[in-house]
């Protein structure tokens, strides 16, 4: 058996990893999909503690997480779409006219 | 009728109260007589109220009116005793005939009611401090009469002079206000009350001689601002901008009195320190001699009457000084009947002349205004200290008291007796200057008595100061016996007994007067170059004189000029730029914060996402220090 | 055993994938990226006895959601390489930045021994309870979270109604 430390080390990894990518990259597409994998990691981790209390509820929230997510692209491509359609660009640093 | 003395106060409030709401619907004289009614009314009841004390022995009664502040003494009551009452006589009978005198003389003003608005609310005001049973209510009056002054003085405020006189006027006043209100402090913090009736019985008792001087010197001060003594006399004669009835009224006849009478009424508290005694013995003896050597050289008919009655202030401070309390307002009593008809009887020359004040413009009005003519010399006569007018009798009264006490005061006689002979020399240069000699007015003058509105008062108050005198010669104690019962506590200064030594006395003084006018006529009925010779031959002193020693502008640099200069630092240094900056500072500096927050909103998602990380990794920090 | 080796390669290959997404510069990459951690984590379930969640993810995320980004690659263009330079001002800094933070953070957790590791042996571990196959993960989805259920549904029928409004906009405007 592995130790539970080691899924969630693993998982917070995965967080980092998808955190540091939307910090970092202009692109829209790609920062959904490092949101994706922010989402991922969650998942693991939830998986990985209802394994450790013995609660089969840990499944049932990732089961929800997975449907939200999913609604979730759907929208978020269908505006980047939107835009990449009135703009030509999927650029992220191009949509900054709210600023002060 | 004791219990209807409230009238005496009542009447002109309701008159002044009535005229400033419809004194303008009225047509001309009947404001004017609807004022010198009420003040009319006030002197029929203070007589018939008076009746009681004539026969001496009398005590006075205390009348509770109104509580207004009884856990110090300070109700609305007043204390009918016979020196309340011959105040009271004074101002309302002098009074009246100013009112009705100022019928005539405001003929054809704008303004003519609110001028009897005016007047009515000062009677009220001077009979409230009169009449007071407390100090408080004194220094209520004592503050109204103030500020009617202040109104009066400035009724023709389009003037600039006339509105930085009354401006001036009100501002010395306040100086000697300050002190007279700490020597209310002191007095009740000693007493624990301000009323008379708490104070002056216990006086012996609980004051002691330090604070007693205290409070004595304190009531000076007060006193020197209201009744124009040194250091504090500059107003007045600025003052003579204001109409001369106000002039006669205010200026000679009742507010300017108000410093005499506080101290008279305070007779208890002085009876016990020497020392507050002398000093304003002497204030008041320096400020005769001194005003009366500036009346000497001033050209303007109203500017001697001013540095006159200063001067003759000054007598009655040197006698309540000296506590011939009686002498004191006994010239206080036939001072007020020949100043004000002095003061009438200039408005009814400057009526004539159309407004036309210096005398050097004036001469040989006494074919023109013989009335006038008469009733002025008569009261030059008095006023100079001729037997039997009325003012030899108080004047001499309070010289020979003031030998009597000896020592210092010997000195301070010394003064009142050259006083007396420059008083005499002075009032006859104005009355020859006006009256005598060749017309030295152009040809728009018109010159012609006065109306009877004007003349009457005029002969009412020169029989007065005719027989005024009468009621207290040594022959006939009068006013002695009917003043006693207010002044049974304390100790009196007399005439001497010895009765040669009177009668020297009177004899110098009488000598002092005789000279002053005979030098004054002898002088002035010449042509005008000779006058003028007369006067250049005094040299530089003249020049002195007819600039009042240029006390104004040592006021000005000294106290005038910085404290002008403080004000405007403290506005526009201070103010402006340290508060108002301090408070636009702190605008600005939310601006400024404002502006540098603004830089954080940047509109790019991913430094916003920088936050949310910086944000959310505090958070789990801490909740990682919390559960540790 | 067979656990830990599981575990170890199926690591590596998500970490590999998420690496991929943040670095590559070409946007399919990235995608490819994404669907090796998707997979490998699908593994990781399975071997978690998440067997109904793992299906799930391989079906719904890997299978549609995936699939649906690629479209969008497609539309919004696959052979445009974002260019690699930084046009925010300090953004890298602020970034370094916080990931040292971050991982100061983590060792220091790690190693500071405030906190305290349980290893494998003293869990304990109920097959019965933790098997997640349909059945047993249908049964509270459908009694104790029911409401929750319903309402993801809605929230499906919602975004879709949503996205056929966002891509329609276009052309009620022209």
């Amino acid at each position: 058996m592995v130790d539970v430390g080691w899924y969630m080390g693993l998982a917070a990894a995965l967080f980092m990893i998808g955190a540091l990518g939307i910090l970092l990259r202009r692109s829209a597409l790609v920062m959904f999909m490092c949101i994706e994998l922010m989402l991922n990691a969650v998942n693991l981790t939830l998986i990985s503690a209802g394994r450790v209390l013995n609660d089969l509820n840990g499944q049932v929230a990732v089961f929800f997480i997975l449907v939200v997510a999913a609604a979730e692209v759907v929208v978020g491509l269908a505006i980047i779409v939107a835009i990449f359609r009135r703009r030509a660009t999927a650029s992220v640093d191009e949509l900054s006219e709210l600023r002060g | 009728m004791v219990d209807l003395l409230w009238l005496v106060i009542a009447l002109p409030l309701a008159g002044a109260v009535f005229l400033h709401f419809f004194g303008r619907y009225l047509r001309e004289p009947l404001g004017g007589l609807l004022a010198s009614l009420a003040i009319g009314g006030a002197f029929v009841v203070a007589v018939i109220a008076a009746l009681p004390f004539f026969e001496g022995g009398e005590h006075g009664t205390v009348i509770l009116l109104w509580q207004w502040m009884p856990a110090i003494g300070a109700n609305l009551e007043i204390l009918w005793d016979p020196l309340a009452a011959v105040m009271t006589l004074v101002v309302t009978g002098v009074g009246a005939l100013i009112h009705v005198f100022a019928i005539g003389y405001m003929h054809g003003d704008g303004r003519f009611s609110r001028f009897f608005t005016y007047l009515n609310l000062f009677a009220a005001s001077m009979l409230t401090l009169v009449l007071a049973g407390n100090y408080a209510m004194l220094f209520l009056g004592w503050e109204l009469v103030g500020l009617c002054s202040y109104l009066l003085i400035g009724f023709w405020f389009t003037r600039p002079t006339a509105a930085a006189a009354a401006k001036k006027a009100f501002v010395v006043n306040r100086i000697g206000d300050l002190g007279f209100v700490v020597a209310l402090m002191l007095v009740f913090t000693t007493f624990g009350t301000l009323s008379y009736s708490g104070i002056f019985e216990r006086a012996g008792d609980q004051l002691t001689t330090g604070m007693a001087t205290a409070i004595g010197l304190l009531i000076l001060v007060g006193a020197a601002g209201k009744s124009a003594q040194i250091p504090l006399y500059v107003w007045l004669p600025d003052a003579m901008e204001g109409p001369t009835p106000v002039s006669a009224l205010i200026h000679a006849a009742t507010m300017v009195t108000a410093g005499v009478y506080v101290i008279a009424r305070s007779a208890a508290i002085y009876d016990l320190s020497p020392v507050a005694q002398t000093t304003v013995a002497t204030i008041g003896a320096l400020t005769a001699i001194w005003a009366a050597s500036i009346a000497i050289a001033q050209r303007d008919i109203k500017k001697v009457l001013a540095y006159s009655t200063v001067s003759q202030l000054g007598y009655m401070f040197l006698a309540v000084g000296t506590t011939a309390y009686v002498a004191g307002i006994f010239h206080l009593m036939t001072h007020a009947f020949f100043k004000a008809l002095l003061f009438l009887g200039a408005g009814s020359v400057i009526h004539a002349m159309s407004d036309e004040q210096d005398m050097h413009k004036m001469g040989g009005l006494f074919k023109k205004m013989p009335t006038t003519a008469v009733t002025m010399g008569i009261a030059t006569l008095a006023i100079a200290g001729i037997p039997p007018l009325a003012g030899f009798w108080s004047k001499d009264e309070i010289l020979a008291s003031v030998y009597a006490r000896g020592g210092w005061f010997s000195f301070l006689w010394i003064l009142g007796l050259v006083t007396a002979l420059v008083t005499a020399f002075y009032m006859t240069r104005q009355w020859v200057l006006v009256f005598l000699g060749e017309p030295r007015w152009g040809e728009d003058k018109h010159p012609h008595e006065s109306p009877r509105v004007m003349t009457v008062p005029l002969i009412v108050l020169a029989l007065l100061a005719i027989v005024g005198g009468l009621i207290n010669t040594p022959f006939f104690t009068t006013l002695e016996h009917f003043l006693e019962p207010s002044f049974e506590l304390v100790s009196m200064q007399h005439p001497p007994e010895d009765g040669l030594l009177v009668l020297i006395l009177a004899g110098l003084s009488v000598l002092a007067a005789v000279g002053g006018i005979a030098v004054a006529f002898v002088s002035y009925r010449r042509p005008r170059e000779r006058w003028l010779d007369f006067e250049h031959g005094f040299g530089p002193l003249w020049g002195t004189w007819e600039a009042a020693y240029r006390v104004d502008d040592l006021y000005g640099a000294t106290l005038v000029g910085p404290g002008r200069k403080a004000a405007e630092l403290t506005a526009f240094g201070l103010d402006l730029k340290v508060i108002d900056g301090a408070v636009n500072g702190v605008g600005r500096l939310v601006r400024y914060a404002g502006d540098w927050t603004r830089t954080l909103q940047t509109g790019y998602v991913r430094n916003y996402g920088v936050l949310f990380l910086g944000g959310t990794l505090l958070i789990v920090i801490w909740l990682v220090a919390g559960g540790m | 055993m067979v656990e830990t080796v599981l575990f170890i390669l199926m690591a590596v290959g998500a970490l590999a994938g998420a690496v991929t997404v943040v670095g590559a510069r070409n946007t399919v990459y990235s995608a490819m990226g994404l669907l090796g951690t998707l997979f490998s984590v699908a593994v990781l379930y399975v071997v978690q006895l998440a067997h109904l969640v793992a299906a799930v993810q391989v079906i719904v995320y890997a299978g549609a959601v995936m699939t649906l980004f690629l479209f969008v690659i497609m539309l919004i263009g696959v052979d445009k390489s974002e260019s690699i330079d930084e046009r925010l001002p300090r953004q890298r800094l602020w970034v370094g930045g916080l990931a040292g933070v971050i991982i100061i953070l983590a060792g220091w957790l790690t190693v500071s021994g405030e906190f305290v590791w349980v290893p494998a042996e003293e869990i304990p571990f109920d097959v019965e309870a933790t098997n997640g196959g349909i059945q047993q993960v249908a049964e509270p989805l459908f009694t104790d979270w029911v409401l929750a259920f319903e309402a993801t549904a809605l929230l499906l029928t919602i975004a879709a109604a949503g996205a056929i409004a966002l891509a329609h906009f276009r052309r009620v405007r022209s």
